[in-house]
Parts: structure tokens; sequence; C-alpha cells
């Protein structure tokens, strides 16, 4: 009854949203009013709104709240994009070759997924660091590094549904390829699963991001990102409350936008329900 | 009818090895079939039936299932000698198969139009624009009504029926020389099942195929099949002409699936029924499997009975023919 119900309009106030974090991430340096690095404990603790020159107001080092939340938003495209493009890929491809090849294939795959996502992403981001040191890349491994079997597992799901199908059973017959029947017969059929997943590990990966930087495990703290500045601000949350409430609303309005998309997504995506629009 | 021999089946062996002993899904079987001739192959579920087209088809399930013995010789040539990719290309260009269910035979996500091309465009590379003619004519060949229209169609869009119509028109498309039937009318209903053997026969028609019919159904055998083989446990227990069987069932199987079968002339209060289970396939009974369930049971079925000829084009495993013999 919902999905009757339920306008199939594009989501315009999500995909907005999306926007302004692409427009902001790519002219970071054009739309920020101040230099993220500049220091001014003259003007620090500024409360938003007070003067026009800080809208968002200014930190315990009198940094510029709104160009740290601009060039923030670059920190959370690029580790968005880079770990669910690398995760996904790889993991999309071995769900599918998992699924469909059954028997030991799937066994080996599956249980290395288990393990991936048995791991706490901290503690896999925490092992990278000792080896590796912090830095975006190590956000950027130890997402990737997890992500990839959620994909893995819920692909597998799919084709081993879709499999059963007889068309499948039929293309076989006709001497189709495994690797075309995989990619051109199967792989259409897991799209849907596929666009919701992403939507909805964008929200989790801002906020894993944001959990690393807040322990200290990400980026180093003088950089920009959402989560970095939550963390700054919860030391002196009760009379400098802004610092933590607005990079904690953008990462709020953030990951809800994309369950949105995701959303809209799984229900555009699928042909049954696009007929009855 | 031509004299041409398309497919013939000697002494096939499909066994599985699991866990719990040696299964033989298909113990022993022996047909033939010539080009525009139907065979039926009924059985109960479980006796092998679907078995034997896998193994014809050369898809057996591995790696539990394998074929141990036996030759299937499609015309003149030996599958059981050729790699999986001269299968491929064996059943590409000239085995095909309709499934049972028309739900799951088209893959949702593309409309029927796609599909029908991939598949001319398998067999031919001509202009797009006389492909898209020839799925049209493809299509009111199998009597789908605005044909054009449908191309844009997605299979949910269409009923069983239709779809399973779709279906037979990929069918034709391929020009077979041997398609298998799975049980293709088992969920349509009454009407739609009518139609679509009809369309099956005008298949046929077309292109000479020969045709396996798989079924349950004597209905469906009398109306479409020249020669049924009946299967039990793995093995054929009795194979004749068709009218020949209805007429003078000769294994004491076949004359009780027979007599379970409604008639509307008669009038009764219960069908009657076979007694007992179908013996699982990996603890057969010592001898004849169907001796446990048979009326005419006697001290001879402890031994598997070879075949007898039981009248013109019969054949039927039983010992109550050794006499006549």
């Amino acid at each position: 009854m919902r999905r009757q119900l339920r306008d199939y309009r594009l989501p315009w106030v999500p995909i907005a949203v999306f926007a302004v974090l692409l427009v902001c991430a790519i002219f970071a340096p054009l739309l920020a009013p101040h230099e993220t690095d500049k220091l001014n404990i003259l003007g620090s603790k500024i409360p938003p709104g007070e003067t026009s020159e800080h809208l968002l107001g200014t930190d315990t080092l009198g940094r510029d709240l709104l160009s740290r939340l601009i060039y923030g938003a670059r920190t959370t495209v690029v580790i968005s994009l880079v770990a669910l493009g690398t995760g996904g890929v790889v993991g999309t491809l071995l769900g599918l070759v998992s699924g469909y090849a059954g028997g030991w294939t799937d066994t080996i795959i599956m249980r290395i997924a288990d393990a991936a996502l048995g791991f706490p992403t901290i503690l896999v981001a925490l092992v990278i660091v000792v080896i590796l040191g912090t830095g975006i890349g190590v956000i950027i491994l130890a997402v990737a590094l997890t992500v990839w079997a959620r994909f893995a597992r819920m692909i597998r799901g799919d084709v081993l549904s879709v499999k059963t199908q007889d068309f499948v059973t039929l293309a076989r017959i006709d001497g189709v390829h495994p690797g075309i029947l995989i990619l051109r017969h199967i792989f259409p059929n897991v799209i849907n699963t596929l666009m919701v997943i992403t939507s909805l590990l964008v929200g989790q990966i801002i906020l894993l991001e944001a959990a690393l930087s807040y322990l200290g495990l990400g980026l180093p703290p003088g950089a920009s990102s959402w989560g970095i500045m939550v963390a700054e601000g919860k030391e002196v949350i009760i009379d400098v409350w802004w610092l933590s409430l607005f990079p904690g609303l953008a990462i709020t309005i953030v990951v809800l936008a994309f369950n949105f998309i995701g959303d809209w997504l799984r229900d555009t995506m699928d042909p049954k329900l696009r007929q009855s629009r | 009818m031509q004299d041409e021999q398309i497919l013939k089946v000697e002494d096939l062996q499909t066994y599985f090895y699991t866990r719990n002993g040696i299964v033989k899904a298909v113990d022993g079987i022996s047909f033939e079939l010539e080009k525009g001739e139907t065979l039926g192959i009924v059985g109960e579920s479980g006796s092998g039936k679907s078995m034997t087209a896998w193994s014809i088809l050369g898809l057996v399930p591995k790696p539990s299932g394998r074929i141990v013995g036996g030759r299937i010789l499609y015309q003149g040539e030996n599958l059981l000698e050729k790699s999986d990719r001269e299968m491929q290309q064996i059943r590409g260009n000239g085995i095909c198969m309709v499934m049972q269910d028309p739900l799951t035979s088209l893959n949702p996500v593309f409309n029927i139009g796609n599909q029908i091309l991939e598949c001319l465009r398998m067999n031919s590379a001509p202009s797009p624009n006389s492909l898209r003619e020839q799925a049209i004519a493809l299509l009111s060949r199998v009597r789908i009504p605005a044909p054009e229209a449908r191309l844009a169609a997605f299979p949910h869009q269409m009923s069983g029926g239709m779809r399973q119509r779709v279906v037979g028109a990929i069918a034709v498309s391929r020009s077979p020389n041997l398609l298998i039937a799975d049980e293709p009318t088992t969920s349509l209903d009454a009407t739609i099942q009518l139609q679509y053997l009809g369309m099956l026969k005008e298949i046929q028609a077309l292109t000479g195929a020969a045709i396996i019919f798989i079924t349950h159904d004597f209905g469906i055998v009398a109306r479409m099949c020249d020669k049924v083989a009946v299967m039990y446990a793995g093995k054929i227990v009795e194979q004749a002409d068709v009218m020949q069987l209805f007429d003078n069932p000769a294994h004491p199987y076949t004359e009780a699936l027979l007599q379970s079968v409604p008639d509307l002339d008669t009038n009764v209060d219960l069908l009657p029924s076979i007694d007992g289970q179908p013996p699982s396939l990996d603890d057969l009974p010592e001898g004849c499997s169907f001796a446990p369930r048979c009326p005419y049971v006697f001290d001879k079925c402890s031994e598997y009975p070879p075949e007898f000829s039981t009248g013109p084009g019969q054949v039927a495993r039983c010992w109550r023919y050794h006499d006549a013999n």
C-alpha cells in the first residue's frame, strides 16, 4: 500500500543536498570565505551569527567554521568515492562469481568475506595506522577492506535467487559463455540491490570517517574533516556548542539525503514498480 | 514422416554420488527418436524424467552427478564424447528446451524485443532493421496480438500464456532439431495449456523438430505424442506407440497409472490409487523396483526383469510376459 501511495517524483531535496556537497568539494578554495589554517586567537570562539564575517562563528583557535565545513565536504566526497568505488567493484565482482559458481569458490570467497566483516573497521584501521601511519589513505584502505564484503554478500544472495530462474538455465543450454552470462544476463538483475547498498553505505562511510578521525586514527588533527571538527568541539561543548553542532548537522543531513536517494532508487529501479507510476 | 534418426539413447546411466550412497537417477534407459516424432516420457516425480533431459543436454549437475554409462547419439554423434565447448555449440545449434515455468524463462529486466533480438543475433548478423521485422514475424507466428507493441513490453506485463508463447517464439527462431519440453504446461491453466500444445505442434510442423515431452499428464500424452516411455525409479518400464499403450498397457505400473486418470464418462467416488510410495533411489529393492506395490507380484519378481516384447512396437519390463516370449 505504501508503495502505491508513494510519490514517484524525483527526491529533489536529497538531490540538492548531494549537489551542494559536490560543489563544496570541487570548489572549496573558491567558496570558503577564509583560510582554514590561519589562527586568530583574538577572534576565537565567536558565536554564529554575531558577525557577518564569520557566519557560523569561529572555533577555539579562531578558525572560520564555515570554511572548515566546506573543506570538510571535500574530504568526505573523496573518501566516499574512492573507498566505495574500489570496495564496490571488487565486492560486486566477487559476489557475482561466488553466487554463480557455488561450491568451493563460493565457500572460499564467503569465508573471507565473513572474516572481513568480522573485524571491526576501527580495529582494521588501527592495524593499518600502526603499519602505515595516519592519513586519508588509511581511512580509504580501512573502509575499502571491510566494505567490499558487504557488497559481495548482498550481491551473492541476489545472484543465488536469480540463477535459479529458468532464463539462466536456458542461456546455458544455448551455450552462452559463463562470463557473458554473469555480466549481461545476471548483473542487470542485481543493479537494483547494488544501487541501494551503495547509497546506504555512503552514509555509513561518512560516519565511519567521522568516527576514525574523532579517535585520531584518520586525518591529522589540524585537517578539516567533519569528524575531526565534532571531536574538537566535544572538549568545549558547554560554552562553544556550535563547534560540534554544525559539522554534526552536516553529517546527519548528508547521511539522510543518501538514504532517501537509496530508497527512491530501490523503488524506481524495479521494472515492476516503475510501471505503476 | 521422414525416416531420419535425430536421437538415439542407449543404456544411459546417470548416477549421483551422495553421502547416503549412489543414487541411480537414470539407470539404463534406451530410446530412439526420429525427425518430426514426439516421444512422451511419463512418470512420477523423481522417476528420472528430468534427469534424462539434463543428461542429453550434458548439464547433469556436477560434481555429484555423473553419466556413468551408455551412449547418447545425436545425429549419429555420441554426445558423451564431446567437450564442454563442443556441447555448447551443439546445444546452441539444434537442441532447444522449454522449461516448466514461463514466469522465469524470460529475464525480468529486459523487454521482450531485446530478448528475442539477442537470440536472433546469435544465429545470424543481418541489419538491425530486418532483425526487428523477423522478431515481429516470430511473435505473430506464435499468435501474439499486436506484436510490434509487444516488443517493448516487459515480461511481468504479460500473462503466463503470453510469456510461454514468447519462449516458443524464441524456440522457433533457433529452428531446433530437437526440442525438449520439461512439463511446459504445468503452470498454465487448462485453456492456455491447450493453446500452448497447439503451438508446440505448429513449431514442430514448421521446423520438423523431434520433441521429447516430459509430463505426468496422460491427457497431454494422448494429444501430443507418437510414442511413450513410462519411467519408474530411473528405468523405462514400458515403451510403446501411444495408441497401443492406451489400449493395451502391458506393465502393471502403466496399468495402475492409467486407472488413476479421471474419466468423464464413468462416475466414481474415489479414483484408484497406487498403494505405497515410490522407492527411494538410493535404496532400491532387490529385483523389480515396482514389486512392493504391484498387485501381480510373484516369486520371479525378486530378479530384475529384462525387456519383453508385449505387442507391436511395445516393450515392457515385467516377468508376466516371460512365458509368452
